[in-house]
């Protein structure tokens, strides 16, 4: 278990990072924390000529409050979240979802940036940051794009992203002091990756809410207006009209043939809502 | 010792007030050098020259091998069975009647049989590289179809993994005593049981590293094992060599459980490439190789009937079990082993007046399945607790009651079971019942019909068992495998400033024995566990000896060394006499000096006296020194037998599957416990295995016989978070027959926890009309059958 050899460079700044990606003909992989392309390389399922490790880039690590949202640099660490060495605008929405992702040792080196990239289906980021509408923004030499998390995430291990072009930064939009948050998950043991996500964010004030069933083997369903979920309209009394059997139907219509599994990722989610509803 | 000879359970030795004998709790010796990374395993040696194999393995589990291409540029690294000339394959050949052999090439020749056999071996100056040589080799491979289902491959026409043996099964054993006196029973119960292929997890894995020693002409072997004296007689086999130019050296070891007690084909093929380059080889298994390649274990299929009364007492039992054996019969334990231990295991603890049970071991398209820590107990635990159950729940009485009338009593003890077990010694009904009020059955019963405000469930689970450990000559001459352990021999040498070094052939991977022994040796000596030195895994070094398994070396290891040092102390006392100017009749040993009216001499001055000082020594003193090895055998060496009865109380929830463990008790009796702080620890490590069996751990293939969990991402073990602090409770029921009246309980841990869990899950889910009769219970397995029965009842209404 050793990688296949290749070459490595540890830029200073980003536009030498990009350059680089850039100038790479071959394969090219960027490295951050390396908690999950580590074991890749080690395994060989994925052989890149260039590694370009990104972790000097003072610029990918800020975190900084600015027109209503929260933007954090790529290399923000899980555990930078879960310490409260961010902002948060998300009123410890996005702290609590950070002390759960994998062992605090994953965290420590682990960075939100990377783990959006990776594209794991069964990683909190992917569907906690839908949940609360955050977009990430893509850089390359020739310019950037900022697109929605959903978006952003379009298959199982498969990213939006272009060669050349690296995660830059994620913008997280101001929790609402109306809305309700609820992150649920199901994992067969502590810090294992999840088999089940559910993930809501209500604003009965609003009659709006965003619902995610995550950690399914393909990207995670994202309802936008999520009214259909609760017999058509979101109130105060959602949680008694949460509706299983819509639940369901989405999962169905995802390719979820088996009901075991549909039954469990319906169960997690409930237990979101229940606890958005607490 | 023969046959009728005094029974010695007695101490002879009085360990006086240091705390350091038989029965007390010293902290372990080994873990100032293990818990601060100072141990010295395999993979830290370094040797000058020392050149990294990686190994070409085949990716599919059964395919005729038609080419294998190497690069031109790398012509001369890479090996293959046509370069190992004269190197024979690994024969396991059972005895029983009927065993169809199979020859494991150390490198595959002809087909590959499962995925991860060996194919070439790429030698480089470090892994990274050989692993680089490796991915350039190409292997032209004819498909065939893959066996994966063991009882489909019992069936005719089913493609064959050896094809001249016409079929697919190892061996097939049939045993049948009065099995028609239960047909008229009033309770019948019967199921279809059976328990996941799991991998033995060490924390390290296999490793080897070989070099050739010209001057001594011998090979020496660096390897993680666990048997270092058999690995050197299985290469010896292979390699054609005399067993004394061979040097087997087991350092450190983390870990083994039964991964590490076979001959590998790497220890052939590097043994091969070390003697054909003349600089060492080093090869370390690393985790992926560990779960799809080497071993696998536990993978038991039960087609069982219990017959009782209404009252709960059982008439008998009917059974047909399958043993998914893997590809190769691994040397020594066999293929056979697990299905025909089922056989004779399977009755358990109780006294059962009807018994029959065919086994098959069967042959398939995976690694070979190897004796894991309980060996076949833990699924036998399993399937005859799980049935114990429905016998209870049938006959509408509690579980525990249902045990209770069925054990065998203490006043029956010794006692010869119905396949002719001879249990030792022991209380069952008090374990149990010492159980059921640990874990408060009766709270339990009230609370459950209260319910639980987080809608989940709960459920309590007993199981009990009782397990033969350290067998002995008679038990294993009749397997007829290459491997029968006869007396244990011990080497103790006082050294001239009066300290002791123990020599045995066991080894120690986590079992504490450089303590445990040292222990022992105090017992008789007196001498302080600080000075006395414990020399393990090294076939110079040490007197043959089958090595550690089947709970075995406290029991025989510990054995010899108490006779080794009871013949040591003797003779330090006629020469203490001596120089007291005593009759040795008169003087005793005892807290390391021998006393006389007179005065007394301390056994570093007697050691003094005869090394250093020989000219103060009489004339007509003993020649024979003070270096003894003596051989031990227990007065009868059918096996001790240790049992423990298991309560635990679970939490499940139905909408998710998941299992909560609330509480754990054990009650066991493992005789008298040499240290029962390293028992307790051994006891809370096979806990931790036996709840990965329970819940976590399961190596599922696809159809085409590949592997799919591949790392620990898709290999699950319980971790601290899912290891409950268990509450135990120690009995002390001396064996009749051995040295102290120890017994094996090294392996007990694992047996009894799948059982007793999977019955309390099936106690908090069976109002909901769901039973689990496979392990490991799954949330999904959970959920899938939640759903089945609501399906079901919907049907019915």
């Amino acid at each position: 278990m050793k990688p296949a050899p290749f070459s490595y460079e540890r830029p200073r700044d980003l536009d030498a990072a990009l350059s680089m990606l850039a100038a790479s003909t071959g394969s090219a992989k960027i490295i951050a924390g390396g908690q999950s392309l580590g074991p890749m390389l080690n395994l060989r399922l994925v052989q890149p000529e260039l590694i370009v490790d990104i972790s000097g880039l003072a610029e990918l690590k800020r975190a900084e409050v600015s027109g209503g949202e929260l933007v954090l640099g790529a290399l923000v660490t899980h555990a930078d979240i879960e310490d409260g060495r961010t902002a948060d605008v998300t009123r410890g929405a996005m702290r609590a979802v950070a002390a759960n992702i994998a062992y605090r040792a994953v965290r420590n080196r682990g960075t939100i940036g990377g783990s959006l990239s990776h594209a794991d289906p069964a990683a909190d980021w992917v569907s906690a940051l839908a949940a609360l509408g955050a977009r990430v923004t893509l850089r390359s030499l020739t310019g950037a794009r900022t697109m929605a998390i959903q978006a952003f995430v379009v298959g199982a291990l498969e990213s939006a992203l272009r060669a050349g072009e690296i995660v830059e930064a994620v913008h997280v939009p101001t929790r609402t002091v109306s809305s309700h948050w609820g992150y649920a998950k199901s994992c067969r043991k502590t810090g294992e990756f999840a088999h089940a996500i559910g993930a809501v964010l209500v604003d009965p004030a609003a009659a709006s809410a965003r619902v995610v069933i995550g950690a399914i083997d393909t990207t995670p369903i994202v309802v936008t207006d999520a009214a259909e979920l609760f017999g058509g309209r979101i109130a105060a009394d959602y949680k008694q009209r949460f509706d299983v059997s819509v639940a369901d139907a989405l999962l169905t219509k995802a390719g979820i043939d088996d009901a075991a599994q549909r039954h469990i990722h319906v169960s997690v989610l409930k237990r979101a809502v229940l606890e958005a509803a607490a | 010792m023969k046959e009728g000879a005094d029974l010695r359970n007695e101490r002879e030795f009085p360990s006086g007030s240091s705390g350091q004998g038989v029965g007390a709790r010293l902290p372990r010796k080994e873990d100032d050098r293990l818990m601060r990374g100072r141990g010295q395993y395999v993979a830290d040696i370094r040797l000058a020259g020392l050149h990294d194999v990686a190994f070409v393995r085949s990716p599919l589990a059964h395919a005729r091998i038609r080419g294998i291409h190497v690069p031109e540029h790398h012509r001369g690294s890479v090996f293959t069975a046509a370069d190992l000339v004269g190197i024979k394959p690994i024969r396991a050949v059972s005895g029983l009647p009927g065993f169809k052999i199979s020859e494991q090439p150390v490198l595959a020749t002809g087909k590959v049989r499962q995925v991860g056999e060996l194919v070439a071996m790429c030698l480089a100056p470090t892994r990274a590289e050989a692993e680089d040589i490796a991915a350039s080799v190409t292997l032209d491979l004819e498909e065939l179809p893959a066996i994966t289902d063991m009882l489909k491959a019992r069936e005719p026409g089913s493609a064959l993994v050896h094809e001249h043996w016409g079929d697919n099964v190892f061996l097939e054993t049939n045993y049948e005593v009065d099995i028609s006196a239960a047909f008229d029973a009033p309770i019948k119960v019967t199921r279809e049981i059976s328990t996941a292929r799991q991998c033995m997890s060490p924390l390290e894995g296999r490793g080897v590293v070989a070099t050739f020693d010209r001057r001594l002409d011998q090979l020496t072997l660096h390897s993680a094992a666990q048997m270092p004296h058999i690995t050197r007689s299985g290469l010896a086999e292979c390699l054609d060599m005399e067993e004394g130019r061979i040097r087997v050296i087991s350092p450190d070891v983390g870990g083994g459980f039964g991964h590490k007690g076979i001959l590998l084909p790497e220890e052939v093929c590097l043994s091969w490439l070390t003697m054909q380059r003349g600089h060492p080889v080093r090869w370390i298994e690393d985790r992926r190789e560990h779960l799809v390649a080497s071993s696998n274990c536990r993978e038991h299929h039960y087609k069982i009937t219990l017959y009782a009364d209404r009252d709960g007492t059982l008439r008998g039992i009917d059974c047909e079990a399958t043993v998914d054996s893997g590809a190769y019969s691994s040397y020594p334990f066999s293929a056979c082993l697990e299905a025909a231990q089922v056989a004779s295991i399977l009755p358990g603890p109780y006294k059962m007046p009807a018994y029959r049970c065919r086994t098959f071991s069967v042959a398939t398209n995976k690694c070979p399945i190897l004796p894991y820590r309980g060996v076949a107990r833990t699924g036998v635990c399993f399937a005859l607790e799980l049935m114990l159950d429905l016998v209870a729940a049938e006959a509408g009485l509690e579980p525990g009651e249902v045990r209770l009338r069925n054990l065998v009593l203490p006043e029956q003890m010794p006692f010869d079971n119905i396949t002719r077990k001879h249990f030792d010694s022991g209380d069952y009904p008090e374990a149990m019942r010492r159980a059921l009020a640990a874990i408060d059955i009766d709270s339990i019963r009230v609370r459950q019909r209260e319910g639980e405000a987080d809608g989940r469930r709960i459920g309590v689970g007993i199981s009990i068992y009782c397990e033969q450990a350290a067998h002995g000559t008679s038990v294993y001459a009749g397997w007829g495998i290459p491997m029968v352990p006869g007396h244990e021999q011990a080497s103790a040498r006082l050294t001239p400033d009066g300290g002791l070094e123990l020599r045995v052939g066991v080894h120690s991977h986590g079992q504490g024995l450089e303590t445990t022994l040292a222990q022992v040796a105090h017992e008789m000596l007196g001498i302080d566990v600080a000075k006395i030195r414990i020399i393990l895994g090294d076939t110079a070094m040490t007197p043959y000896s089958t090595g550690t398994w089947g709970s075995r070396s406290m029991v025989m290891a510990g054995g010899a060394v108490a006779t080794a040092c009871r013949e040591l102390g003797e003779r330090a006392r006629r020469i203490g006499a001596k120089l007291l100017q005593h009759d040795p009749a008169a003087v005793v040993l005892q807290n390391g000096e021998v006393r006389g009216v007179n005065g007394s001499v301390s056994l570093k001055a007697i050691a003094h006296t005869w090394y250093r000082r020989p000219q103060d020594l009489p004339a007509d003193v003993d020649p024979g020194g003070l270096e003894v090895t003596q051989g031990y055998k227990p007065v009868r060496d059918s096996g001790t037998f240790s049992y423990a009865a298991h309560a635990a109380l679970v939490a499940v929830d139905p909408d998710l599957g998941e299992v909560e463990i609330l509480d754990y008790v054990i009650v066991e009796d493992g005789g008298v416990l040499v240290n029962p702080l390293v028992v307790d620890g051994q006891i809370y490590g096979g806990l931790a295995q036996g709840i990965g069996t329970a819940l976590y751990e399961e190596m599922p293939f696809d159809a085409s016989g590949q592997p799919l969990a591949t790392t620990l991402a898709d290999y699950l073990l319980p971790g601290p978070t899912e290891v409950p602090a268990a509450r135990l409770d120690h009995m002390e029921t001396p064996s009749p027959y051995t040295q102290f009246g120890v017994k094996g309980i090294g392996e007990g841990g694992a047996i009894a926890p799948p059982a007793a869990i999977a019955n309390a899950v099936n106690d908090a889910l069976r109002p909901l009309g769901v039973e689990m009769m496979q392990s490991p219970i799954t949330p999904h397995r959970v959920v899938a059958a939640v759903l089945a029965a609501r399906a079901a009842e919907r049907s019915a209404a």
